[in-house]
């Protein structure tokens, strides 16, 4: 009888443990559920306007191209010999040719100068709206957000109406008197610039408004109160403290001009090609799509490195700051 | 040159913004502030005490005044170029810096050498016991540590006056009390003449050597601790020192220096005049709560309420149909004599107690 009673109490332990461990893994699995339910989305977003694309752009960079546009499915390391060397027409040997690798240094010799110069103009335009009335402030966002309301396109078209010959420029400077015949401004490098800088002023102004008005002002007083004086404070306080803005603009400013398109080939005439123009030559008129993806992929590559660059030395200094 | 006063303020006027936004910080401002004092700015906030503050540092241009420093304009001059040093409210350490190269800032905007701004450095930091602390960040320190590298960044540059905007407000009470003795020894182990800003009496009273209760852009009075809590001057410095019981009364009669008044509600006292009321006049009497003496042998108030305060107890007193008045008792070792609600005393006030003010 008391065995009977003490195995039954067991059997309903070993019962209650049961329940409870499959109430358990039910909890588990519905946990499982939900998480990979709220990840699916990004999941699907990532793969088709990331992952897809990417796959794609790498798997045909490889293959050979079709005399009419797109591949024929051989694999092939052409595209990326084509970029370094150039096949001599009558031996089939190749030689070693600067043509392609020029134009990608062009273009980051060209998206350089441009990010330069968006930081030198955003600078001090981001930190006079920093410092204005909160009140005040709004607008001047609004302001620098107004060019956002028009077409790139048509901003570019008015960049070059103001540039050329017969433009609002040289017909000033003539009216003026300063030259007597109009300047050449249209297709020149120094077009593609301005033009870039126009462009992507305000992805430099954006995020170095955001650092500087998060500053707090009183750091730039205790400074002065240390007997920095201006040119000191900028450099040792405001332009550190403003880092973070100055790289995230710097990055948004640099990786949209080194790929730019409509701008170098309005302003600068598609004459002088950036890659941008190249990589769409590939996809038009000179029908080698394997060419374009490996053009893309080797841009990709080089602002990757570069990032990645930028990334490891500041996390290494502010690592060692901390130490 | 030696007996130059630290600083002086003539006829210092701050307006800020124009037209109907206009608004006078500082109206007229003339005070002199001796050489190693530690000199108290006092008041409530938007009382110009802070303004006045910025002015000395430069961080504001007055609008007319002038500020001497050792006998010398430094309107002029850009904050940069000034002799003082401040110690910011909210610290402003340089988040992007060690605790180390904070404070070696200002010696090498100066352009000191290395070695001698390292041993400088080396000093500081142990002047306020945070050597250990050397190579952190501002941000892993705790409130208390970073008042002190505040407080060392601030004077290892040897400043001729050290300003100090309200430095332990953001501090809890029992850390803000451990800095106040602490500031204190400090400013007289370095010799460097503090003006410091606060709105808090207590730690108004407890430091300073002299302290300028302001108000409204003015400088009400200006004396040691003592004078401006036994003496004050008018009504708005009586009320904002201490507790302060305010009855209306009229003088009736000088005698010894002290005047003879009858307050409303039949209470007569000598007291210590602020100006020069004369027979006839209707003063106001300020009485502290803590030199009116109760005695249960007699008339003339009634207990409405007893609170025990651990070392006092408050009793609030009816005297008359609308006057009432706070008065503070120690409690003696064998309990004293507890008044309870609704028992009646008589009040003495001793001669040169109360005060009596002309507004």
């Amino acid at each position: 009888m008391a065995d009977a009673v003490q195995s039954l109490g067991r059997s309903t332990d070993l019962d209650a443990v049961a329940r409870v461990t499959a109430a358990k893994a039910r909890v588990a699995r519905r946990a499982l559920r939900a998480r990979w339910g709220l990840v699916a989305p990004a999941l699907l977003v990532i793969g088709i306007f990331g992952i897809a694309p990417l796959l794609i752009t790498i798997v045909y960079s490889f293959l050979e191209a079709a005399t009419y546009g797109g591949v024929i499915w051989n694999f092939s390391t052409e595209a990326y010999v084509q970029f370094l060397f150039e096949e001599d027409i009558f031996d089939e040997t190749l030689h070693f040719s600067w043509a392609y690798p020029q134009i990608f240094g062009r273009s980051i010799l060209l998206a350089l100068v441009t990010t330069i110069f968006c930081l030198l103009v955003g600078f001090p335009t981001a930190y006079f709206m920093a410092t204005r009335p909160p009140g005040q402030r709004t607008l001047w966002l609004f302001l620098i957000t107004l060019p956002f309301w028009t077409n790139l396109l048509i901003r570019t078209y008015a960049m070059f109406i103001i540039l050329r010959d017969e433009g609002l420029v040289n017909n000033g400077l003539i009216w003026v008197g300063f030259i007597s015949e109009p300047l050449r401004l249209l297709h020149t490098d120094f077009a593609v610039a301005l033009g870039l800088m126009y462009s992507f002023l305000p992805f430099m102004v954006l995020p170095l408004y955001a650092a500087l008005e998060k500053m707090d002002f009183r750091l730039v007083e205790a400074g002065y109160d240390l007997y920095a004086d201006r040119w000191q404070v900028l450099r040792k306080v405001v332009i550190p403290l403003a880092k973070p803005g100055i790289v995230a603009g710097c990055i948004l400013v640099f990786i949209p001009s080194i790929g730019a398109y409509v701008t170098p080939l309005l302003l600068g005439g598609g004459k002088e090609l950036m890659i941008g123009n190249l990589i769409a030559l590939q996809f038009g008129n000179a029908r080698n799509w394997p060419f374009g993806c490996a053009a893309a992929l080797i841009l990709l590559a080089m602002v990757l490195v570069a990032l990645l660059y930028y990334v490891r030395s500041t996390g290494a200094k502010q690592g060692l700051g901390h130490g | 040159m030696s007996e130059a006063n630290a600083i002086e303020a003539l006829g210092l006027t701050k307006v800020f913004g124009s037209g109907a936004d206009e608004v006078t910080a500082l109206n007229q401002v003339s005070l002199e502030i001796r050489q190693n004092e530690f000199f108290t700015l006092l008041g409530p906030s938007g009382c110009g005490k802070t303004t006045l503050l910025r002015l000395i540092a430069g961080f504001e241009m007055p609008t007319a005044g002038d500020i001497l420093l050792n006998g010398q304009s430094v309107v002029d001059l850009a904050p940069n170029e000034r002799p003082v040093n401040t110690v910011f409210q909210s610290y402003a350490l340089f988040p992007h810096m060690s605790v180390a190269d904070n404070v070696a800032f200002g010696l090498e905007m100066r352009g000191i050498g290395k070695a001698e701004v390292a041993s400088t450095v080396e000093e500081m930091l142990s002047l306020v016991q945070l050597d250990h602390l050397a190579s952190r960040r501002p941000a892993q320190l705790s409130g208390g540590q970073q008042q002190r590298v505040a407080l060392a960044r601030a004077l290892a540059n040897h400043p001729q006056v050290l300003l100090l905007d309200e430095p332990l407000s953001a501090l809890d009470l029992k850390l803000r009390q451990g800095m106040r003795s602490e500031l204190k020894a400090l400013q007289q182990r370095t010799g460097i003449t503090f003006v410091f800003v606060t709105h808090d009496q207590e730690e108004a009273l407890t430091m300073s050597d002299r302290i300028a209760v302001m108000s409204h852009g003015e400088v009400q009075q200006l004396g040691g601790p003592t004078d401006i809590y036994e003496q004050p001057m008018n009504r708005f410095v009586a009320d904002f020192i201490g507790d302060t019981n305010f009855v209306m009364a009229e003088v009736l009669a000088r005698e010894n220096g002290l005047l003879r008044c009858r307050g409303d509600g039949g209470l007569e006292v000598l007291a210590s005049a602020a100006g020069d009321p004369a027979p006839g006049d209707r003063v106001t009497l300020a009485i502290r709560p803590e030199k009116v003496q109760l005695s249960a042998e007699g008339h003339g108030a009634e207990v409405a309420e007893a609170t025990y305060l651990g070392t006092d107890t408050s009793y609030q007193l009816r005297l008359a149909e609308d006057l009432a008045l706070d008065v503070r008792v120690q409690n003696r070792m064998d309990g004293g004599t507890a008044f309870e609600p609704g028992q009646s005393v008589a009040i003495s006030v001793p001669p040169g107690a109360a005060r009596a003010l002309l507004d």
